[in-house]
């Protein structure tokens, strides 16, 4: 009975449940209840997944309304891959929360924690399962707006100025994405995407439509923090809570390039789109700028959650290459990164949130040698470094095998050696943490200091196996990154 | 799972539990000992009936897990793996019995997570050696790179960290950089990546991209030590003489080796190189890496540094084997993969036995020492005689075959550097021995004897070991035939 609601459930459940963790005004129970919301939307998402795969993707008309005049959601393929990875990561990150949070956050406000983190998990659930181009501006702005407010709850004060310049920079690519929406709709007369797809390719000779796939793409590079438009990053990774790290690095970029993938292969029929318009040329040179420039800039960070946040614009750089190769091995590759790259920031930035609860501090020298205290946590950090490298056996070893068989087989070498040269420089940043971790002297606040508390260490260990599992067989998560993409391409003209 | 099947599970899995095993006996030093030796022994034993098998016509493939689509961990066995386990295991087993007396007379600290890393490095060698397919071998050359270096900086100190960058630097470097790509292109160009005879490439790639593959591979496999690559290897000296011994002198290097004498006969088919032009360049690169390294070595005081050179040196002579595409020289290749395992690891352990007994590491402090340590240095003697390729030792039977592969080919430069080769070892080997023996012991020397029974019982082992594949060299000689007649 419930099965046939469960797309409206999975975003409409913890939209509910917000408000009401925001009336009870009791940490405790706002607890209680986002990990119970988290879990049921992770076996919703499970559930979904599975149903997609059993008998294709799913449509549901939103309060009856049929597509045209009502909203619908669209579960294909992708979008339930990526909502299991968005609601993996929230129902992890929300064990690890609960201790992390009573350390950073006055006690006072910590509700609030759960009601923005509630909102967040919302509208990232929204955006992947949406099929309404303006519905999806909206859950974007719902998902933003709560980002904007768990990064100022930080406890530094340049978290305020951090989330103060996200919410500019971030409002420009939500406007910018809406400017280009309203100009399908002028050229249209839909906001559905499939009536958009359907209608658009009689249009794409416009200038107009043209401009519209610019403005969305520029808007929408902007919140995956493409470079040179990253700037909002790496001070909202590096001043937030540390739970908050972890939630959104792992999804909100993520969910991005879900956006982007999604608008450039469904709406605007994918390959076909780049003749008339050479977005995949620019998304290429841009994507492989991130790799290199943010990885080089990460090799001088002392702060380590800085150097993730850097380390994450080069990452989005290979979802940014994979997607504009154009060709199914590469686009497989930008999809099954979303999942990968959920999974090892995620496990990084809950290694480092371990650090910070016992340590006070994320810069290498201070927390010098904490590897010898906290065995668990170093080891954690250093399954998550291996993923980031992409060695073999690890996650991160599946992005770059399809990613270097979408350029070779296009004959692209020069795409194939940057993203090698991204692995190398990645083993550069990732073995300065190992070595402070390891081989330094202990610095004086690592003396003495224990393993974090379990409650922590349970979900980082859940994501190191998982790192570890499917980089040793990754034939689940490869096949349908495959099968997405084989979708998406199918589906264009 | 037939019979063979198991064993070779067992090859794989034997060094993994006997790790988990250190572990778990971490508190109890004796019994964790014992435990690292039998854990040797047992994979010595299956090791010899994998050899067995292999030499009676088995074939046992495994398939570990599937990765990805097409891309598949798994194994086989062919002559040439099956010899790289066999040198391996056996050496382990020795090295196990030599590292007890040395670890304990030398007080190192951390012994547990030694040993534990040793037995590991241990699986990531037969994982090496027995791989079905490159992406096999690529994953377990870099798990034993990884495995290697808490090794290597085991010591913890800064020059350990130094020395632990330029490994990784070197060794990752090169192959994440320059053979994963080969991988990536092979695999896209031929669409498996299966070690076949013959190779798989013929057929699939122009002459060009076959001459930059190869290339890629070549120096993409850093663990041969080619020149300007060998940085990684004197530095990995800062490591305990155990490691220096069985994986600086056997394991990695050799792994390096293996994979370049893989890669050339069972990807590319020395066929498909003969009539590529441009591929005579190896030749030149490790005539290059075997005189300049020796060059080098003569200038070294320090012991175990002196060695590392020599090692480069040799490698390249596998490499030269593997370069010339001719049998007779790929025989003298997988010879010599033996013929210097045992000569060296003999010569190692006499400069870890001289450490732990007499706290020397220097070559000019030795004179006279021959007198106090008789047992190790002539050990020390034999495996010199075995590095220049003088009978009665094994080097001579390695380099014979070289000298015909590079007669048949009529290549006139490996048959001068072999002879150059022979004069500079002699040079740098030698006057050791001399010193040691002849050279009146310096006024006010210390008064110390042999090191630890454990560490020169197996130090005369691998020297007896040296001289025994000279006058039985039939063990070797077969699997290396049968390795030259699956290639082609």
């Amino acid at each position: 009975m419930i099965t046939p609601h469960l797309p409206v459930l999975e975003v409409a459940l913890p939209l509910v449940s917000a408000p009401i963790c925001l009336i009870l005004r009791s940490a405790n129970v706002a607890w209680w209840v986002a990990v119970a919301m988290t879990w049921a939307a992770f076996a919703g998402a499970l559930m979904l997944l599975a149903q997609v795969l059993d008998a294709g993707p799913i449509t549901y008309a939103l309060g009856g309304w049929a597509a045209p005049w009502g909203i619908e959601y669209r579960i294909d393929l992708l979008s339930a891959f990526v909502l299991v990875t968005v609601t993996s990561i929230g129902s992890l990150a929300i064990l690890f929360a609960r201790a992390s949070v009573a350390r950073e956050i006055p006690a006072d406000r910590i509700y609030l924690f759960y009601v923005m983190y509630l909102l967040s998990f919302t509208g990232l659930l929204g955006i992947a399962v949406t099929g309404d181009a303006f519905n999806l501006f909206v859950f974007l702005e719902i998902t933003s707006l709560s980002a904007y407010v768990l990064i100022s709850l930080g406890s530094d004060r340049r978290a305020l100025t951090a989330a103060f310049r996200y919410l500019i920079m971030g409002t420009i690519g939500a406007t910018f994405y809406i400017i280009g929406v309203g100009m399908m709709y002028m050229m249209t007369g839909t906001l559905n995407m499939a009536d958009l797809a359907a209608r658009l390719p009689g249009v794409l000779h416009l200038r107009t439509v043209d401009m519209a796939l610019a403005f969305i793409t520029v808007g929408l590079s902007l919140k995956l923090a493409v470079f040179p438009l990253h700037f909002w990053l790496p001070n909202a990774y590096t001043h937030a809570p540390s739970a908050v790290s972890v939630f959104l690095a792992a999804t909100s970029t993520k969910i991005a390039a879900y956006a982007l993938i999604r608008i450039i292969y469904t709406v605007f029929g994918g390959p076909a789109v780049f003749a008339p318009m050479p977005i995949d040329e620019m998304l290429l040179g841009f994507g492989m700028l991130s790799m290199i420039a943010a990885s080089l800039v990460a090799i001088f960070q002392d702060n380590m959650k800085r150097l993730l946040a850097y380390s994450s614009i080069s990452q989005i750089g290979y979802m940014v290459v994979g997607l504009s190769l154009g060709n199914v091995e590469g686009l497989a590759g930008s999809i099954v990164h979303i999942f990968n790259h959920a999974m090892m920031k995620a496990l990084l930035f809950m290694a480092v949130g371990c650090v910070f609860y016992r340590v006070g501090s994320v810069r290498l020298a201070d927390v010098a040698g904490f590897a010898r205290r906290m065995p668990i946590t170093g080891a954690a950090l250093l399954v998550g470094g291996f993923s980031l490298i992409g060695t073999p056996l690890s996650i991160g070893f599946v992005t770059k095998w399809f990613l270097l068989e979408g350029a070779l087989e296009k004959g692209w070498w020069p795409v194939a050696a940057v993203v090698i040269l991204s692995g190398l420089l990645a083993l550069v940043y990732v073995w300065r943490i190992v070595e402070a971790a390891y081989f330094r002297a202990p610095a004086p606040a690592v003396e003495g200091i224990r393993e974090a508390p379990a409650i922590m260490l349970a979900p980082m260990l859940i994501l190191a196996v998982v790192n570890i599992f499917f980089g040793v067989d990754g034939t689940l998560i490869g096949d349908l990154a495959t099968a997405a993409a084989q979708a998406l391409i199918g589906s264009g003209p | 799972m037939t019979g063979s099947e198991t064993t070779l599970a067992a090859a794989l899995a034997v060094p993994l539990i006997g790790a988990a095993l250190i572990v778990a006996a971490g508190r109890r030093p004796n019994l964790r000992d014992g435990i690292g030796v039998a854990t040797a022994a047992v994979l010595a034993a299956v090791v010899i009936v994998l050899v067995r098998d292999v030499l009676a016509g088995a074939r046992p493939q495994l398939v570990l897990v599937e990765m990805l689509p097409n891309l598949t961990l798994a194994f086989s066995t062919e002559p040439l793996g099956v010899t790289f386990a066999l040198v391996a295991s056996v050496l382990w087993l020795i090295t196990a019995i030599y590292a007890i007396g040395y670890m304990r007379a030398h007080h190192e600290r951390h012994q547990t997570r030694f040993y534990a890393f040793f037995a590991i490095s241990l699986g990531a060698t037969m994982g090496v050696a027995l791989s079905a397919n490159v992406i096999t071998l690529f994953t377990f050359y870099e798990a034993l790179t990884l495995c290697t270096y808490p090794l290597v900086t085991h010591h913890g100190t800064d020059e350990a960290k130094r020395a632990g960058r330029v490994y990784f630097g070197i060794l990752l470097g090169t192959s994440i950089g320059l053979q994963l790509p080969a991988i990536a292109a092979i695999y896209v160009l031929t669409g498996g990546l299966d070690f076949a005879p013959g190779g798989i490439l013929a057929g699939h790639a122009s002459p060009a991209a076959v001459a930059v593959l190869f290339v890629m591979f070549i120096f993409g496999i850093g663990k041969a030590a080619l020149m300007p690559l060998h940085r990684w290897l004197p530095a990995a000296m800062v490591a305990p003489t155990p490691v220096s011994a069985l994986l600086h002198a056997v394991a990695v290097v050799k792994a390096g080796v293996f994979a370049v004498l893989k890669v050339t006969v069972f990807v590319f088919g020395i066929d498909l190189l003969r009539t590529t032009m441009g591929s005579g360049w190896l030749i030149y690169v490790a005539g290059f890496t075997i005189l300049a390294a020796s060059t080098i070595a003569l200038f070294q005081d320090n012991l175990k540094r002196r060695l590392a050179y020599s090692t480069i040196s040799q490698l390249s002579y596998i490499v030269i084997g593997a370069a010339m595409f001719h049998p007779l020289a790929l025989q003298g290749a997988s010879l010599h993969i033996v013929a210097h395992a045992v000569a060296k690891i003999t010569l190692f352990f006499a400069a870890g036995a001289i450490l732990v007994a007499s706290h020397k590491t220097c070559v000019s402090e030795l004179d006279g020492i021959g007198r106090r340590m008789p047992w190790t240095m002539s050990a020390f003697a034999i495996g010199s005689l075995s590095m220049v390729g003088l009978p009665p030792t094994a080097g001579f039977v390695s380099k014979w075959f070289l000298l015909q592969g590079a007669v048949a080919t009529g290549q006139v430069v490996v048959v001068a550097v072999l002879v150059a080769a022979t004069l500079l070892n002699a040079a740098y080997f030698l006057p050791i021995v001399y010193a040691a023996f002849f050279r009146p012991l310096p006024e006010g020397a210390a008064v110390h004897g042999e090191a630890p029974l454990a560490s020169v019982g197996a130090l005369m082992l691998t020297s007896a070991l040296t001289v025994a594949m000279f006058f039985f060299p039939e063990l070797p000689l077969a699997l290396a035939r049968a390795f030259v007649a699956e290639g082609q």
